[in-house]
């Protein structure tokens, strides 16, 4: 029998939080609880990601679920002593809306929490991910036992159509439809892999999944596995995520000494065992077939489709393919039925989906809401909007596969569809936000520049056309853009997105592609002025002296670095622009804001 | 099963399974590709192959994309059209351009493409690749800055050879095909066989060109230079002036190479009679003797290279004869110089090879049996035929001359060397006659000809069965090997040639190739043979005066010292390249971490 305790002092212990010395905290937490003997009353509870990163070191004590941000280990001592040892909670330490300055005491009256809707990640932060009892406790392995018991295959096949779930991972495929290809698929042996190799630069929901909860993933892929005819999975895991590589394997040899995998689950005839494979460091291996290649031992590039891993994938053999957000969904749904999942959600899109809020937004961090959702909600209630007063701009959502959006697009439902359309995608759920602040040319950039350096090399299109784009934008922010630079971007981006072998190649335009459909403006301005609107680019930069404003004081001359600025005194100065490296100096030495950037 | 979709309009019925680009050419539509190599390379990476299937929104790689019922195909509307012409734009723009200076010059598929698609100009510019030239093996020049990443060489080195020192590296616009760890080629297990150069689409992998170097010895007055020609190149080399497969051109051959200057013209089928003799005496010697069996056949240079890395507990199953070009190098340098009165050190033996890995042998240090290089140049056919354009010879219009004797000499056994199967034949027809001594009422043993990857066959010697067997290509070679080392066969002997189709479709030969022009120079072959007037190499009569005159008996003293050899143990990854892989295996552990 486990000891019973009065108090659960969670610690966060995401990537975030890790970051921001959180370590340290839980240390000083058990010291100071042994040292003031409340050891055997209090718990500390090492969790998963709680989703609000940038608030970190973050702690909550429960039963009341009082919500600590920004812990260092000094504060330790009064957490204890005050909190713990006498009931009174810590003022300066909680949450305070940047807004209205109001204090939030509990977890739940934070915005940042209560908004969301939290299915995939429902454990997630809540649990000891290193203890298997702790996910049982909160109905883990129920639907895997309902599942072998109770159901027969097609008939969790039926859920999942009738569910709506659809791919987490970008596409947005059927997840019902995929499961079903799989288990028709003729042979006697079939495998089930999930695809964590999350790669999209800021997206972190699968790994904080795997190290939050990493039996919702393994007991999705036992029902899989169950359903498609396979015994045996493969998690694929980046290599950058060792942590998630050590709770999930962890995970997987507590739940082979429960009987959740391993021969005979549940007294039944169905076995199934669950390896880990480590990747790279390539993003491609994020393409199933690629990822499927990889598993293989082989150099992780696609392959061509048809044949689909339903039919012909690892080795040869069906395979199911899902990803991590995907598969943490499958339980939930076995459990409350498929309609308990449908009623969320729009009509084609359904249920939740993790977003990774990222760039000039006031919280960032992991959140889970509604499909349909909009992203008003997303960035300002949820998110806390824009910092620093500034304006919103665009946000990129789906990373570098992904498009911008616009302020014109911020009422939008944010759903697989309502997405596309606008030339952008849900993706993995990558939500990079920007300011007025930022030139969208430079972003564009940005995103090719990682998708030609994660290409592969396997197929033409994608190996030269990325670069030959990328050389075009790199040339458009240096201020030597030529006239059908444009004409060129979108001859390549057609080819590129219709002719390229996989995914990776076919969505690489897209960051080009929707900035120009949404700030074309801003190309031209780049390549016929010569000018960044968002005076960002380095290159195209101007500082200039306003005759009006000079009084002639001399500060900026006398401090400019390559003697770019000349006037007499008590007269206008003024800059040669052949000779100015913009650094900048003059801009800020000037006392009367006579210089300006633009 | 059969299924029935639509090309460009056009009803077409192929089977199931069959992919969009086959069933197009079925019904002779022409769709352009560039890394498709029909059952070698199928894996839709160049994407010019691209056409139109409806229902799918993005284009589709025509090699790869298998055909279905009621499939609807454009392979040439506009949007096809402009993302082909685009993606090739692609390529060319990271492509050295050098056409006219490049050996593949008006033989490129990339320049046919891009005149095919009718480029006149490319839109894109930018950074191009810019790597060194590996020039490291004896054999084979690769150009990273030519390869357009196509994959063939990769395909042929692993898939057909099995030899597998290929692969991509790197990634993106950086990946690159070369060895493991970019080492050079010369310095690994490369068999120097040289079909990547065959499949290779552009001039990014070459034959090691030593024309000039061959050009300068005849332009030298003081020396004498021979050349020999193997069984080969005189049923390929008229491709490389317009001829049909298949055509057999000795004469012109012989006669061409007069006009080049060279001093005498001989044949390598009189040392292929040669290697009969010493080879079916050494096999009847093992059989009688308890020697290592099976023996298997050492003509073939890439082959020696291969069982050397991949089987070095295994080389006493090699006949320890030297291969035809070897033996009538150790022979031109003592008895014919010897004959001709001419100082051996003025002697310069040339040989044309179909072959790449000749030119390795030739450099091999033990090749030495003369006192001098046995060969000092090796040409393939390819470069033979250049030299001619060079010299300005008109192939059309030259007339047929004889062999030099006495080492022009040969019978039909020594050109069927040539093929598939042919050093067998030869040898079961000498071997038959000398222990049965009877005549062989039918020379042909059909058994062991063709194309199929390895072929067996049981001769009746006196009562005793000879169990034979013939495989081409090295991954056959490796499937027969592995046999033996299990103790699942019971051979007696074993003829394997490196090449697909043996030396006709060697790595030197004219390019293109496929099995179709294969089986025309292997159909060319055995026509040869019947054409000869004498088809046993025990009844050549310059092989009998030479045993007469100088080397005494098959095996005896001489014999072994100018033309027996011995083998070289070697690895497949030496040590300096395993610490290299640990190396790099602990950088990527580190960096997982």
């Amino acid at each position: 029998m486990a000891a019973v305790y009065r108090s659960h002092i969670l610690v966060c212990a995401g990537a975030g939080c890790v970051s921001s010395g959180c370590k340290a905290v839980q240390q000083a937490l058990i010291q100071g609880l042994e040292e003031s003997g409340l050891k055997d009353e209090v718990r500390v509870v090492e969790t998963g990601c709680i989703g609000s990163c940038d608030l970190g070191p973050v702690v909550v004590v429960y039963p009341e679920g009082v919500f600590y941000q920004r812990v260092k280990p000094e504060d330790v001592s009064e957490i204890v002593s005050e909190h713990l040892g006498k009931g009174r909670p810590i003022r300066r330490l909680l949450y305070q809306r940047p807004d209205s300055g109001t204090v939030h005491e509990k977890i739940k009256d934070i915005d940042f929490f209560h908004r969301q809707t939290r299915v995939a990640l429902r454990n997630t932060g809540l649990i000891d991910p290193a203890v298997i009892e702790e996910y049982v406790a909160r109905e883990g392995y129920q639907a895997l036992g309902k599942a072998l018991t109770e159901l027969g295959r097609e008939e969790i096949i039926e859920m999942l159509k009738q569910s709506g779930l659809r791919g987490r991972g970008g596409a947005g495929f059927p997840t019902g439809l995929k499961w079903e290809f799989t288990f028709k698929a003729p042979g006697d042996v079939k495998y089930v892999t999930c695809n964590a190799d999350e790669g999209d630069p800021g997206a972190f929901m699968d790994r904080s999944i795997l190290e939050g909860d990493p039996h919702s993933v393994i007991e999705a892929m036992a029902i899989a596995g169950y359903v498609v005819g396979a015994e045996q999975g493969y998690v694929y895991v980046r290599a950058e995520y060792p942590l998630a590589v050590e709770r999930l394997t962890h995970a997987i040899s507590q739940a082979e000494k429960l009987g959740f995998l391993g021969d005979n689950i549940f007294g039944t005839d169905f076995s199934f065992r669950l390896g880990v494979r480590v990747g790279a460091g390539a993003f491609v291996c994020g393409e199933e077939t690629a990822l499927i290649t990889s598993i293989e031992g082989n150099r992780g590039e696609p392959r061509p489709r048809p044949p689909f891993p339903a039919v012909s994938g690892l080795w040869g053999k069906p395979t199911l393919n899902n990803n991590v957000e995907t598969f943490a969904n499958i339980c939930p749904i076995i459990l409350n039925g498929p309609e308990w999942f449908a009623k969320m959600g729009t009509d084609k899109s359904k249920g939740t989906k993790v977003f990774a809020m990222a760039g000039d937004i006031n919280n960032t961090g992991l959140v889970e809401v509604e499909m349909g959702t909009t992203l008003r909600e997303i960035i300002y209630d949820i998110g806390g909007g824009i910092p620093n007063g500034k304006k919103f701009k665009a946000a990129q959502t789906g990373g570098p596969s992904g498009g911008c959006l616009t302020a014109d697009h911020l009422d939008t439902p944010v759903t697989y569809e309502t997405l596309q359309q606008l030339g952008s995608m849900v993706g993995s759920g990558g939500l990079i936000v920007m300011d007025e602040d930022t030139c969208m040319v430079d972003i564009a950039r940005y995103f090719l520049d990682f998708t030609r350096d994660e290409s592969c090399g396997k197929c033409s299109p994608c190996r030269i056309g990325t670069t030959r784009m990328l050389e075009i934008l790199e040339r458009i922010t240096k201020g030597e853009g030529r006239e059908d630079d444009i004409d060129q971007l979108e001859q390549l981006a057609t080819t590129i997105q219709e002719a390229s072998l996989c995914g990776l190649g076919q969505s690489a335009p897209n960051p080009v592609l929707s900035t120009l459909r949404y700030f074309r403006d801003e190309y031209e301005a780049h390549i016929k002025e010569k000018r960044c609107p968002a005076g960002h680019c380095q290159s195209l930069l101007r500082y200039e002296v306003s005759a009006e404003l000079c009084r002639g004081c001399g500060l900026c001359a006398k401090h400019c670095p390559v003697e770019a600025i000349t006037g007499a005194r008590k007269e206008p100065y003024t800059i040669n622009q052949d000779v100015c490296i913009k650094c900048g100096e003059c801009l800020e030495r000037c006392p009367f804001g006579a210089i300006s950037r633009r | 099963m059969l299924v029935t979709l639509t090309i460009d309009g056009q009803q077409v019925t192929v089977p199931a399974g069959t992919t969009v680009l086959e069933a197009a050419r079925s019904a002779g539509l022409h769709i352009p590709t560039l890394c498709y190599l029909k059952d070698i390379n199928e894996i839709g990476a160049c994407r010019v192959c691209l056409v139109e299937v409806e229902g799918n929104r993005k284009l589709q790689a025509s090699c790869v994309f298998p055909v279905s019922e009621g499939m609807v195909v454009r392979t040439n509307s506009a949007r096809v059209r402009e993302a082909r012409r685009t993606t090739v734009e692609l390529i060319l723009s990271d492509h050295p351009q050098d056409c006219l200076t490049c050996l593949r010059n008006q033989n490129c598929e990339l320049q046919k493409l891009s005149r095919d698609l009718g480029i006149t100009q490319v839109r894109f510019t930018g950074k191009k690749t810019n790597r060194p030239k590996d020039e490291s093996s004896p054999s084979i020049v690769r150009d990273p800055n030519k390869c357009i990443l196509c994959r063939r060489c990769i395909a042929v080195c692993s898939e057909t050879q099995g030899v597998n020192i290929l692969g991509a590296l790197e990634r993106g616009f950086d990946t690159v095909v070369s060895p493991a760890w970019q080492q050079a080629i010369g310095t690994t297990a490369c068999t120097n066989c040289g079909q990547c150069v065959v499949v290779c689409p552009t001039g990014a992998l070459t034959e090691k060109d030593d024309t000039e170097k061959v050009f300068d010895v005849l332009s030298d007055p003081t020396k004498h230079v021979v050349v020999q020609t193997a069984p080969a190149v005189r049923v390929a080399l008229g491709e490389e002036f317009g001829a049909a497969p298949g055509t057999i051109a000795t004469g012109k051959m012989v006669a061409a190479l007069r006009r080049l200057g060279f001093d005498r013209v001989f044949d390598t089928d009189f040392s292929a009679d040669l290697t009969i003799m010493e080879e079916a005496h050494e096999l009847l010697h093992r059989l009688n003797s308890g020697g290592s069996l099976p023996m298997i056949t050492s003509c073939s240079p890439g082959w020696i290279k291969f069982i050397e890395h991949h089987y070095p507990d295994m080389l006493d199953h090699l006949s320890t004869c030297k291969s035809p070009q070897q033996m009538f190098g150790a022979l031109v340098k003592t008895y014919y110089a010897e004959k001709a009165g001419i100082d051996p050190a003025d002697i310069v033996s040339v040989s044309i090879m179909p072959c790449t890995a000749k030119k390795y042998e030739a450099a091999r240090p033990e090749m030495d049996s003369s006192g001098y290089q046995d060969v000092d140049f090796v040409l393939t056919t390819r470069e033979l035929a250049r030299m001619l354009r060079a010299a300005g010879v008109d192939w059309s219009r030259i007339e047929s001359e004889e062999y030099d004797a006495p080492l022009g000499i040969s019978t039909g056994a020594g050109l069927i060397f040539g093929a598939t199967g042919g050093v067998m034949e030869a040898a079961l027809r000498t071997a038959y006659e000398t222990v049965t001594e009877c005549e062989l009422s039918s020379l042909d043993f059909t058994a062991v000809r063709g194309l199929e990857g390895i072929k067996e066959a049981e001769v009746d010697l006196n009562g005793t069965k000879l169990k034979v067997a013939v495989a081409h290509t090295l991954s056959n070679a490796r499937r027969v090997m592995d046999a033996i080392a299990a103790g699942e066969v019971d051979y007696h002997f074993i003829e394997v040639m490196a090449c697909p189709g043996g030396c006709i479709g060697g790595g030197g030969q004219p390019l293109p190739v496929d099995n179709e022009v294969r089986q025309k120079r292997i159909d060319a072959i055995y026509q040869g043979d019947r054409d000869m007037p004498i088809r046993k190499s025990h009844e050549n009569p310059a092989v009998k005066a030479l045993y007469e005159e100088f080397l005494g008996q098959p095996n005896g003293h001489k014999s072994h010292e100018l033309l027996h050899t011995s083998y070289t143990k070697r690895v497949v990854l030496s040590q300096q390249t395993e610490t290299k892989a640990e190396t790099a295996q602990s950088e990527v552990a580190v960096a997982g971490k």
